[in-house]
């Protein structure tokens, strides 16, 4: 009898998986894209609190933004595209119109509805941009960061017409409307689901309310993700992939053996090493291109501590050994930062005027601290890949010179503290801003405000009034004096010493075009195409 | 047998209390700030306060205690901030893929282990005892990830004989419908022979990898314990009175030598559920031991109570079925 049940039972549960898939037929491997990264999304909601990196992914690819950034080919045949930050194409506006005044941008919406069927209103928008600046964390910080900081700045007008007033003359305001935090949600869906929360947040954890190019057919958190297209889709081109899994593969090595196999499509995330090899041996591509705004630097303690003397900045800065770093952590997958001749320019990030040259560098460290000194370096265990190659090899070129540096490695957890707390005389990091311009790299790492990436504590009221200028100059040509006076400042006093701009490097089979580059550095795979 | 069951749940009572206690303080003195961690880089003061207000990490200890206490006594163990997902529910879908893989890693260990490790015992000195040497040195003294790393670069890799090591099934297979959660069951039971051969040779390298870890331990206790049985007098006198060899070895020697196997193998199947954190980041095996470093490292709190007091439930369980197990091999064990 008990057998009979259990025989029974199992027939019942067989019958699901033997039926037949929906009436479409199931998308085939072309269509389906497989991607191994080495952890995905936390969550669903970027502008939550606590999400992770790859939660960009499901904002991109998932939710739709009022506008884009212009897409700019790579160098290089197949290699796909970057993009144009000051230049802004339609998302889920059609068109745009910035008042006589420069005080104001008006949005028109084009007609586009949300995977629930809904259509897409100014009163969506004008929910998710109040959200993004009343949510607190990241998602607030961002937008504050392009001068949206109040619910009183959105405007629905109409079902269709959306405005954003300004609180003051801001350049960052438009293009931070294109980063991936500023996305708009089903505001009803998202309400009715909401269990009295006015943000929504529980709910929007797990479930997608956009109108994106994909959906999320399966999310299971430390497994995979995976994303089916949405064949709805209004605000682009009708995307090639209909499927993507996502999988989770923590092992780098494991990820590089998928990938050089041929099983993976796309491979994120492998230590400079591999890519340096995966490119040289060209059996699959890598696409490498240069972080915007980004720096793996050195900083030196301008507030506490030895490094407060700007002659032992400098000296540390003669004597890092830049070329050996870029082969031994970064295995050349970076821009060199070191050796330029000629004064500041206003590009950004650009090389420094220091090179390796220990006779300067002794000279220096003789002047300021005869007898020599010890010291300790701090660098994050996450990233200590690349980082803690760099920390031994900064250690034994101070050696010489007299400095002891004793490393300091500290795990994930623990760096964020360890940074807050601004004592550490050294430390070796990574900022990376997503609005490419020179003045928000220096507002966030040199300004006197002291924000947590000024690992340096560096205070320097002359800086501040160059950064201010720069950040609401009124004219191409003053902004551009502001630039280069701050860069000019910046080498002179050293409080960080940049080593190299780090590339963003993916790993694709040859089959696979349409790679978009974005700020976020998540990969979008609305314009990703297979054979 | 029921009451001997009854008095040892008994006392683990206490165990358990002393569990929830231990790792409630632990993880409270573990360094790092939870809060400011996922808040993120840019996060202001007020988002850190918000989320250690959410988290109730404001409070102080004691009330904290009781709110985990009171939480845990309705079932909850929390949420995840690295996943976002409660601990509950993601403890029952990685128990089961830890358990499956250390239970086909442990049975392979034991079908090698055992009978080599009785006949390095029957004969000493042969080729079959300098193998079982060979084989347990190598499986103590070589870690997991490398011999994990190497059998994808072998038979994934080169080879290619191993379907690609994505986890649990590669990534255009879907899960059988959950029963157990043992993807091996669960197919079976759906009467899905594609999806059960998927899950086993999924399977296969990383159990492969846990065996030849395992069996180190086991081929040595079998045979020392197997040698001590030998020499002792029931044997000499079994052996005297004529009894046929087969007899002597299985019935006798090899009887009395199970129970030191038997202890190994309870510790080493709970050790392996646990420690194999390795061999689930190569082969991206969603199991419970990469979950707990993962969640240890952001010192997120709540998967690492959520797995310790697992473990711990379990370690209690597997001591009591061991303990119920001796009686049925040794009957003197069940007086004592």
């Amino acid at each position: 009898m008990r057998r009979r049940t259990l025989l029974a039972s199992a027939t019942a549960l067989a019958a699901p998986a033997l039926r037949p898939a929906a009436a479409q037929p199931a998308p085939g491997r072309a269509e389906t894209l497989l991607l191994v990264q080495e952890y995905g999304p936390n969550s669903l909601d970027m502008q939550g609190l606590g999400s992770s990196q790859p939660v960009n992914g499901v904002a991109l690819n998932c939710y739709d933004r009022l506008v884009r950034y212009k897409r700019v080919p790579l160098p290089g045949e197949g290699n796909g595209s970057t993009f144009d930050i000051t230049s802004l194409e339609p998302e889920l506006a059609e068109s745009w119109q910035e008042a006589s005044d420069g005080m104001s941008c008006t949005f028109r919406l084009r007609e586009a509805a949300f995977h629930s069927g809904r259509p897409v209103t100014a009163k969506d928008v004008k929910w998710s941009l109040d959200r993004a600046v009343s949510i607190g964390g990241f998602a607030t910080t961002q937008m504050n960061a392009g001068s949206m900081e109040k619910p009183e700045q959105f405007v629905a007008l109409d079902d269709r017409t959306f405005r954003v007033d300004y609180i003051r003359k801001d350049k960052l305001t438009l293009p931070n409307l294109g980063v991936t935090i500023p996305f708009v949600f089903d505001s009803e869906l998202a309400i009715r689901n909401s269990g009295g929360d006015p943000w929504a947040k529980e709910w929007l954890k797990n479930n997608v309310a956009g109108s994106g190019a994909f959906r999320v057919e399966a999310f299971r958190p430390g497994t995979e993700t995976i994303y089916a297209r949405n064949d709805d889709w209004k605000s682009g081109p009708m995307p090639k992939l209909r499927r993507v899994i996502a999988r989770d593969i923590p092992s780098p090595s494991t990820r590089r053996a998928l990938i050089e196999r041929g099983d993976a499509d796309i491979s994120y995330g492998l230590p400079p090493k591999d890519f340096k090899d995966l490119a040289e041996a060209r059996r699959v591509k890598v696409v490498g291109v240069p972080v915007p705004n980004a720096i793996w630097y050195v900083a030196l303690n301008a507030a506490t501590g030895p490094f407060t003397d700007v002659r032992l900045r400098q000296a540390v800065a003669w004597a890092l050994p830049y070329e050996a770093i870029m082969q031994a952590s970064l295995f050349g997958r970076g821009v060199p930062m070191w050796g330029a001749t000629g004064g500041p320019t206003t590009a950004w990030p650009q090389p420094f005027p220091y090179s390796t040259n220990v006779a300067r560098a002794r000279e220096l460290v003789q002047q300021a601290a005869p007898g020599g000194l010890t010291t300790s370096l701090l660098f994050d265990a996450g990233s200590a890949t690349v980082a803690e190659p760099m920390a031994v090899l900064v250690k034994e070129a101070l050696a010489p010179l007299g400095i002891t540096v004793e490393l300091n490695k500290i795990p994930g957890a623990n760096f964020r503290g360890e940074l807050n707390k601004k004592t550490a005389p050294m430390a070796i990091n990574r900022f990376g801003g997503w609005l490419d311009w020179p003045d928000y790299f220096f507002f966030w790492n040199y300004h006197g405000n002291n924000s947590i990436f000024n690992i340096a504590s560096y205070q320097n009221p002359a800086m501040d009034k160059l950064i201010d200028a720069a950040r609401f100059a009124p004219d191409a040509g003053s902004y551009a004096e502001a630039v280069k006076g701050f860069i000019g400042l910046a080498e002179q006093d050293v409080p960080m010493i940049p080593i190299a701009q780090p590339l963003h490097d993916v790993a694709m089979q040859r089959s696979i075009g349409g790679y978009q580059f974005w700020p976020s550095r998540e990969p979008d795979f609305r314009f990703l195409t297979k054979g | 047998m029921l009451r001997i069951a009854l008095s040892r749940l008994g006392t683990a009572v206490p165990s358990l209390v002393g569990v929830v206690i231990v790792t409630f303080l632990l993880t409270r003195v573990l360094p790092g700030d939870t809060a400011s961690y996922f808040a993120g880089p840019v996060a202001s003061p007020e988002a850190i306060a918000q989320i250690k207000a959410q988290l109730g990490l404001d409070q102080t200890l004691p009330v904290q205690f009781g709110r985990y206490v009171s939480d845990l006594a309705r079932g909850d163990l929390g949420t995840s901030l690295g996943t976002g997902q409660p601990v509950l529910r993601e403890i029952a879908t990685r128990l089961p893929a830890s358990a499956e893989l250390t239970l086909c890693g442990l049975l392979l260990a034991v079908l090698v282990a055992v009978p080599m490790g009785i006949l390095a015992a029957l004969r000493q000195g042969s080729w079959v005892d300098h193998l079982c040497r060979v084989l347990t040195t190598a499986g103590v003294s070589l870690p997991v990830f490398f011999t994990g790393l190497l059998a994808v670069y072998v038979f994934y890799f080169l080879l290619g004989w191993a379907p690609s090591p994505l986890g649990r099934l590669d990534a255009f297979s879907s899960a059988p419908p959950a029963v157990t959660n043992f993807y091996l069951i669960d197919s079976l039971l759906a009467g899905d022979s594609e999806t059960f051969l998927a899950a086993l040779s999924q399977l296969a390298l990383p159990a492969l990898t846990l065996a030849l870890f395992a069996l180190a331990p086991l081929a040595r206790i079998t045979r020392a314990s197997m040698l001590a049985a030998l020499d002792s007098d029931f044997i000499r006198t079994a052996r005297a009175s004529g009894l046929a060899g087969r007899t002597v070895v299985v019935t006798y020697a090899f009887r009395n030598a199970m129970l030191p196997v038997v202890t190994t193998l309870g510790m080493v199947f709970s050790f392996l559920l646990g420690a194999n954190v390795l061999v689930e980041k190569v082969f991206a095996w969603p199991g419970i031991g990469s979950y707990a470093v993962e969640a240890l490292i952001a010192s997120d709190f709540a998967p690492v109570q959520g797995f310790v007091l697992t473990m711990a439930i379990l370690y209690i369980a597997l001591n009591l079925a061991i303990d119920l197990l001796y009686g049925l091999i040794d009957p003197r064990a069940k007086a004592g």
